[in-house]
């Protein structure tokens, strides 16, 4: 039988958190013998029907020692939240660069999906070294990403779209838990996340040579009907999908909004909800006609045209 | 041995009791409710504590493993741990303690237990009739729309029982401040008075978010209106804000009385004043008001904007101050007492060991950095043990030594009550510490089957809840036969302060003969307990 008391330190993140956490374990020791100490000599000195002198000293200032044993606690608890916090902004806000992963998961598995194509359940692949962008929604019920080799976790909820990053620093093979209790088999919603050199991962990536994420997205915005409207040679009044995303996109309401994931997946299954200025509402909701995996591919395809210009637009 | 004039335990009649308006008796009848639910717990605990040793999980099936950690979060907790200290030992001895007859309205306090008792019944339905899965928390979607079972008949149980919480909340409000007998004033009340005082804000504020939010899942389940499933049009997480605004303070409600009981305890058997009586009450106020600003801890993994995370981070931070001036006030009340081992002291060395790793172990959690990794493993469930097990049960049990002699009139066999107070505590180690290094390791709750590298610290931890049931079974034992074997118990064995320990053991039906007036603070112990010289409020 394997046996560790100590989890695996495979991220960035995992060493600065495990810094944190053994600080704090120190200083809980400390916290401890200060009050445990005195508690026990107490205990021992005072016991009842010991002979030794029991007369309180003249009035001792009350509120000093109150005071004292308030301030002290309270700056160590100042400084404790300013170390966490800061260290807490650093892991959520994502590294430049990072290779981005879209997670679904749904009772009571992960379905993983690569921009190069590869799609995986219950495994992901990464290289080493790589900073790593998860994006992650459920089909379902809330679950919870959790590789407690990176010390990283973070719930996955349906409708809404989260994101998980970290930077594996070891190869190897780590557990992958789900965290969030999800139903009758959350136990068996586990994995293994596998942390290759970048060189095996580039060879991983290709077994197969799958189609990718963006291409897919292409094939079901025709397949799906998206193009009969949103297509360049449309007759229909819909707005373009070129050079949408990661801009700002006004309103009926004249509001703007970030075309963001978020906005992409909205406007598909609630595309009542926010109308581009000029436009009616015509669009019918794929709600509950389209997987989640599905949207994905399709916001990666709108994405990737990120660049482009409508047809008919000025340059 | 029969005072005159009877005592409040001379008539026998099953309708004695169960039409009671005595605050004393109601007190008892809560006792008892308590203990079944506990004992039906417990036995969800030890059936989970045996699947979990092996790494498969042998014992029962993912779904019934599912509905056991319900089972036990949702009697627990409110049936078990939120009415423990308040209901029973608070109903029993707030009303002495300020040196009045009875609570303010006798007949609210008994509809508050039948109230509390058909919530308990209605969620035992529930478990009869098929079990609940969902987790005591009850999160959305899961809850609303994805779970079978019995949900809205559990929810109604709660539901029906935060009822019974919030009358009794109420009672204790106005009991404490309008029936205070000549003399006691604020500053002169026991601190577990304030310690209740305290924990009945919370009871009355905070349990009709529950309500509300309770009655919001039973809504979208029963009618589909869309509140949290966000196929609906819902959102999930709004449910957490409105379910854990509620329990976190509840938390508080778990462990505020705790805190009043061994404040009582330490002095007694220090013969000592209180250190610093002023911040120890207002330390519990503070708990009662930050504890209400805190919930989004709970969240910090949640989606929830990392800017509400921080200020829920240092919020956090903020409320373990006042927590920590208790402990180190009564650790400075120790100094030159006269300390005595008996067993509620026992008991209350053990709080302050075990609140303390609760205390500083939810530091850890507190730290938001750190919670990313620790959310929803064992470390969360050993860190709420040993605020709840080892603050608010080692306290309860406690408090209920210390006033057997005062409820029943008998003592208790001491020696054997001391083997059980060390016993609880061995046990509760043995179980609960492993649970953090699991915790660490990475092994999230609500597992019904796990990584076989962790099966060393489940082993362990199993072997250690064996022995904590047994420092749970003596007191049962020993409390039955002290009901008829049990030397008679004097007005106040103790030698203690404090207007309870005024009247006879058990006390006459309307408590005090004359309504004492009070004329000392609380706590008044003389500085050598051979001299044997008790202050005693004077009588009118």
């Amino acid at each position: 039988m394997n046996f560790h008391l100590l989890p695996p330190e495979a991220s960035a993140v995992a060493r600065e958190s495990d810094w944190m956490f053994w600080s704090l374990t120190a200083l809980s020791l400390l916290i401890c013998g200060l009050v445990f100490l005195p508690l026990c000599w107490f205990a021992i000195k005072y016991r009842r029907g010991r002979k030794v002198d029991r007369k309180l000293t003249a009035e001792v200032a009350m509120w000093k020692i109150e005071v004292t044993w308030t301030v002290i606690p309270f700056v160590i608890a100042m400084g404790l939240f300013t170390w966490s916090a800061d260290a807490f902004f650093r892991m959520e806000t994502p590294p430049p660069g990072a290779i981005e992963i879209n997670v679904v998961g749904k009772q009571w598995m992960w379905k993983l999906q690569h921009a190069e194509g590869a799609r995986e359940i219950n495994e992901l692949h990464i290289p080493r070294g790589v900073p790593v962008k998860l994006t992650m929604i459920s089909q379902d019920v809330i679950h919870d990403f959790f590789v407690p080799a990176f010390r990283m976790k973070q719930d996955v909820v349906p409708g809404r779209y989260t994101t998980e990053c970290f930077t594996p620093i070891k190869t190897g093979r780590y557990h992958l838990f789900c965290a969030q209790y999800c139903g009758t088999t959350h136990a068996a919603m586990i994995g293994w996340v596998y942390v290759m050199e970048p060189q095996d991962y580039r060879r991983w990536l290709q077994q197969g040579s799958p189609e990718p994420l963006a291409a897919r997205g292409e094939a079901l915005f025709h397949t799906l009907g998206c193009s009969g409207c949103h297509g360049a040679s449309s007759k229909i009044h819909a707005p373009p999908i070129e050079g949408v995303y990661g801009h700002l996109v006004p309103l009926e309401t004249k509001e703007f909004v970030m075309a963001d994931d978020k906005y992409i997946r909205d406007s598909i299954v609630l595309p009542a909800s926010q109308i581009v200025a000029g436009y009616q509402n015509l669009m019918p909701s794929f709600k509950g006609r389209i997987s989640e995996e599905d949207l994905m591919a399709l916001t990666a395809y709108i994405k990737s045209i990120a660049d482009q210009t409508p047809e008919g637009y000025p340059k | 041995m029969k005072e005159t004039p009877p005592n409040y335990l001379d008539e026998h009649s099953v309708s004695s009791w169960l039409l009671t308006t005595d605050h004393k008796r109601i007190g008892i009848l809560y006792l008892l409710s308590i203990v079944v639910y506990f004992a039906i717990a417990a036995v969800a605990a030890a059936l989970m504590r045996i699947n979990l040793l092996t790494p498969q999980g042998d014992l029962v099936l993912p779904e019934t493993y599912n509905k056991l950690f319900t089972l036990h979060g949702v009697m627990m907790v409110w049936f078990f741990l939120i009415p423990s200290i308040p209901a029973v030992l608070g109903n029993f001895v707030i009303p002495m303690m300020i040196g009045a007859r009875d609570v303010a309205f006798p007949k609210l306090n008994l509809l508050s237990w039948y109230l509390f008792n058909i919530g308990g019944l209605c969620a035992l339905y529930a478990v009869i009739c098929g079990g609940v899965d969902t987790g005591w928390t009850f999160y959305t979607p899961y809850s609303t729309t994805y779970a079978n079972g019995h949900v809205v008949t559990m929810i109604m149980g709660v539901f029906i029982a935060g009822f019974g919480s919030i009358l009794t909340g109420l009672n204790f409000l106005i009991t404490i401040h309008k029936m205070r007998a000549p003399g006691m004033t604020w500053f002169r009340l026991p601190l577990f008075i304030w310690s209740l005082y305290s924990t009945s804000v919370i009871l009355v504020l905070a349990t009709p978010v529950l309500a509300i939010t309770l009655l919001a899942i039973a809504v979208e389940r029963l009618w589909g209106v869309g509140i949290f499933d966000p196929n609906l049009g819902g959102d999930p997480v709004l449910f957490q804000h409105m379910f854990w605004f509620y329990s976190h303070p509840a938390v508080y409600i778990m462990i505020l009385p705790g805190m009043g009981v061994v404040s009582e305890l330490i002095t007694c058997f220090s013969r000592k004043r209180i250190f610093g009586y002023h911040f120890v009450a207002f330390s519990s106020l503070a708990i009662a008001v930050v504890g209400f600003m805190v919930w989004g801890h709970h969240m910090f993994v949640s989606s929830q904007s990392i800017y509400a995370g921080m200020v829920f981070s240092v919020l956090s931070f903020i409320v373990a101050v006042p927590s920590a001036i208790k402990i180190f006030n009564w650790t400075a009340t120790l100094y030159k007492g006269s300390i005595s081992y008996d067993t509620p002291m026992l008991y209350a060395f053990g709080f302050i060991g075990l609140f303390t790793i609760g205390g500083l172990t939810g530091l850890f959690l507190a730290a938001i950095a750190v919670d990313v990794h620790l959310h929803d493993t064992y470390f969360v469930i050993a860190h709420f043990h040993y605020i709840m097990v080892g603050g608010m049960v080692l306290s309860f049990m406690g408090g209920l030594h210390y006033w057997w002699p005062k409820i029943t009139g008998r003592m208790y066999p001491e020696a054997i009550g001391r083997t059980a107070a060390i016993v609880t505590f061995i046990g509760f180690n043995l179980t609960f510490f492993p649970q953090f290094l699991l915790g660490y390791l990475g092994q999230p709750r609500r597992y019904h089957a796990y990584p076989p590298e962790f099966q060393v610290f489940h082993v362990l931890s199993t072997a250690g809840a064996s022995i904590l049931g047994i420092g749970y079974l003596l007191p049962l034992l020993y409390f039955l036969w002290s009901l008829k074997f049990g030397a008679r118990a004097p007005a106040n064995p103790w030698n203690a302060t404090g207007l309870e320990w005024e009247t006879a053991s058990p006390p006459p039906r309307d408590n005090f003969e004359e309504i004492p007036i009070v004329t000392e603070d609380p706590y008044s112990y003389p500085p050598e307990p051979e001299e044997e010289a008790k202050p005693e409020p004077q009588h009118a």
